[in-house]
């Protein structure tokens, strides 16, 4: 069901909760599950990536996870309809690339998610500057567009991203594409210390976040985490939706005791 | 610095802040990339407009690339084809094509910046060889980034480039050629950005590229529009140019954008024939004509040539189809082969096989042109393709 993520996440934070958004690749085997195994575990959002030919802000798990549902006929209106056929029980954010959204058109792309039930959308290499007519379009559809904040965005950029994103900011945590790392990068805590001090909305860390002690590295300054590699790595490897949810199961514990 | 209202003149504009030609351009990247291509917009206005700049630029040209490159007329090809051809003899440049041309210019740049490296994307290898040159030159460290497959077709440029100095890392991913060669070095530049300079290899990619790599090849125009008049007397009726990503085509158009009279004529490979249908769509960073299906899904290209092999065009191209100003037209992999063999027969040149497109075209609509000057632009020499073509005629 669509819902406010205004409201959602600033509610969320009010609680003292730390956020947190798995992402995974739509059209892996058992997608549908593991999104919902994932809410029960204790995701306060999902987020679902629409896979584009080419993901040039994604490193190699996310890459193959794309090809691989590319290759097994995964199309927009597929994802878009099985979200609607099946809705996960916490809001859903869709995540994808420019050229998804323009094809279909803005309008009818934002429409379609609205239909589905989608809450909130991200468009990995569309920045604040050419963001105008598609921010148009999704406020129209009451979907809510997520920008995204880089390391190397000026305080002054980062205050006009802050403004305009709507849910929460999506702080980059490193220079660089998706992917594990071995350990969370100084720069994720600085973008969201950087972040939490010009803007009172909530800042959500991710790219480079892999592990339950990352997770809670990063929240101890930002208002939550985004993690995707470190479940599509485990899609990949033919996790079940019971391992997805034992997984972010173990983040939301470790989360919870910054609470 | 730029106004936000862009000038509309086709091929002198500056396109303004936004970077836009038409509806076409702009600059839709990551978000981590933003300030490094506002950082290049501002270091770019601020070089083009000092003279120390340009002279420093104008002599690396004259005295290391070796410009300005001659004007042949051509005996008996033109005679072959009853149509008057001249060559702007691109080939001639130092590293075998115009390729220099911007590599010279965004190294310069990339020194003002205080980039110690520099990352690019490579088809054919001719802009790999053009960086690596480069940065052999001014001591800066050199990644580029090639498709698996054209590392294959042109060996003897992976083998240029690592003597260079340069390292060569294959793309392996989608179809291994100039499309995902880009996205690697896209995806190195979000990486590296605070020391690297992404040294793009055609009018394409984010807002300032497609502008800025325009400008650095402007000189190909302004020198042919000048040889012309000297050489044969008066502009030539049509102005013909292979076009990838469009740089070559961009630079010597951009001589005759004021010569309203002057025809330009783009040519594509036809299994890239993206200009040519005209679906727009938002790929490697700007807006313009893309070759994708009905998803939305970028379709992989199809060409003899790895210099054209490429889904996109620069974005002023498909405004300069839009306005009619230039018109695009494909030629097929066996026209091109037949052309490259005809331009080495007839006039001892071997072109290489992405000019090979501009010429196959020429020959084909000879009928047409029969008594005009055609202007064709012969952006690099064959050598890196000889190799394929002995298999090609096996
Ligand atoms: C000789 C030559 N001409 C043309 C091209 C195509 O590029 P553009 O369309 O940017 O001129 C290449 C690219 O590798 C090339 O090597």
């Amino acid at each position: 069901m669509q819902v406010s993520l205004d409201n959602h996440f600033s509610d969320l934070c009010a609680s003292g909760r730390k956020c947190l958004v798995p992402y995974l690749t739509a059209g892996l085997e058992g997608w549908i599950e593991c999104l919902h195994a994932a809410a029960e575990a204790g995701a306060d959002a999902v987020e679902v990536g629409i896979p584009f030919s080419d993901p040039v802000m994604d490193g190699p798990t996310i890459q193959q996870a794309s090809d691989k549902s590319l290759a097994a006929g995964t199309t927009p209106d597929s994802i878009i309809a099985n979200l609607a056929k099946s809705p996960p029980p916490v809001p859903t954010i869709v995540m994808t690339y420019t050229n998804i959204a323009h094809h279909m058109g803005y309008d009818r792309f934002a429409r379609s998610l609205a239909d589905a039930g989608v809450s909130g959308a991200i468009l990995a290499d569309l920045p604040l500057n050419e963001a105008g007519p598609w921010c148009e379009a999704a406020d129209a559809s009451g979907v809510a567009t997520i920008l995204l904040a880089a390391p190397t965005s000026s305080d002054d950029r980062c205050r006009a991203i802050a403004e305009r994103s709507r849910g929460f900011i999506y702080a980059v945590g490193l220079l660089g594409v998706t992917g594990e790392r071995e350990r969370l990068a100084d720069s994720a805590t600085m973008v969201a210390s950087r972040l939490k001090a010009l803007t009172n909305k909530p800042v959500l860390v991710g790219v480079g976040v892999s592990t339950p002690d990352q997770a809670v590295e990063a929240s101890r300054v930002a208002d939550g985490v985004v993690v995707g590699s470190a479940f599509v790595r485990r899609m990949l490897e033919g996790a079940s939706p019971e391992d997805i949810g034992e997984t972010v199961g173990e983040f939301r514990t470790a989360l919870d005791t910054l609470l | 610095m730029g106004t936000e209202e862009a000038e509309t003149d086709l091929l002198t504009s500056d396109p303004g802040t936004s970077g836009r030609f038409g509806n076409f351009g702009g600059c839709f990247i990551p978000e981590t990339l933003v300030p490094a291509c506002q950082e290049l917009e501002i270091a770019f206005r601020e070089a083009w407009a000092d003279e120390q700049f340009h002279s420093e630029l104008d002599r690396l040209l004259a005295d290391y690339a070796g410009r300005p490159s001659p004007l042949t007329i051509c005996g008996r090809l033109s005679e072959e084809l009853g149509t008057s051809v001249l060559l702007k003899r691109e080939d001639l440049n130092h590293t075998g094509s115009h390729k220099i041309n911007n590599v010279l210019g965004q190294a310069l740049l990339a020194k003002r910046m205080g980039k110690s490296r520099l990352v690019a994307e490579t088809g054919a290898g001719q802009h790999g060889v053009a960086t690596a040159t480069a940065a052999a030159l001014f001591g800066l460290e050199c990644e580029v980034y090639m498709g698996e497959v054209d590392m294959e077709r042109q060996a003897l440029n992976v083998f240029r480039m690592r003597l260079l100095g340069a390292e060569v890392r294959p793309a392996t991913t989608g179809s291994r050629t100039l499309k995902d060669a880009v996205n690697e070095a896209l995806r190195d530049w979000v990486a590296t950005v605070e020391t690297t300079h992404y040294c793009l290899g055609s009018v394409m990619g984010p807002h300032p590229y497609p502008w800025m790599v325009r400008e650095f090849h402007r000189v190909i125009g302004s020198e042919a529009r000048e040889q012309c008049l000297k050489q044969v007397g008066k502009l030539p009726n049509t102005v013909v140019a292979c076009v990838g990503g469009g740089s070559n085509a961009a630079g010597i158009f951009s001589g005759f954008a004021n010569d309203s009279q002057v025809r330009l004529v783009g040519v594509e490979p036809a299994g890239a024939a993206t200009v040519g249908r005209k679906v727009p769509g938002v790929l490697h960073g700007s807006l313009s004509y893309l070759l994708q299906d009905e998803f939305g899904q970028v379709s992989e290209a199809e060409s003899i040539s790895a210099g054209l092999d490429y889904p996109g065009v620069g974005p002023e191209h498909s405004y300069l189809a839009d306005t009619g100003r230039a018109e695009y037209h494909c030629v097929t992999d066996e026209e091109v082969v037949e052309a490259f063999g005809l331009l080495s027969r007839t006039e001892g040149i071997m072109p290489a096989l992405e000019p090979a497109h501009a010429l196959a075209w020429i020959s084909r609509e000879r009928a047409d042109l029969a008594g005009e000057v055609v202007l064709l632009n012969l952006s690099g020499r064959g050598d890196k393709d000889a190799a394929q073509m002995v298999e090609y005629f096996k």
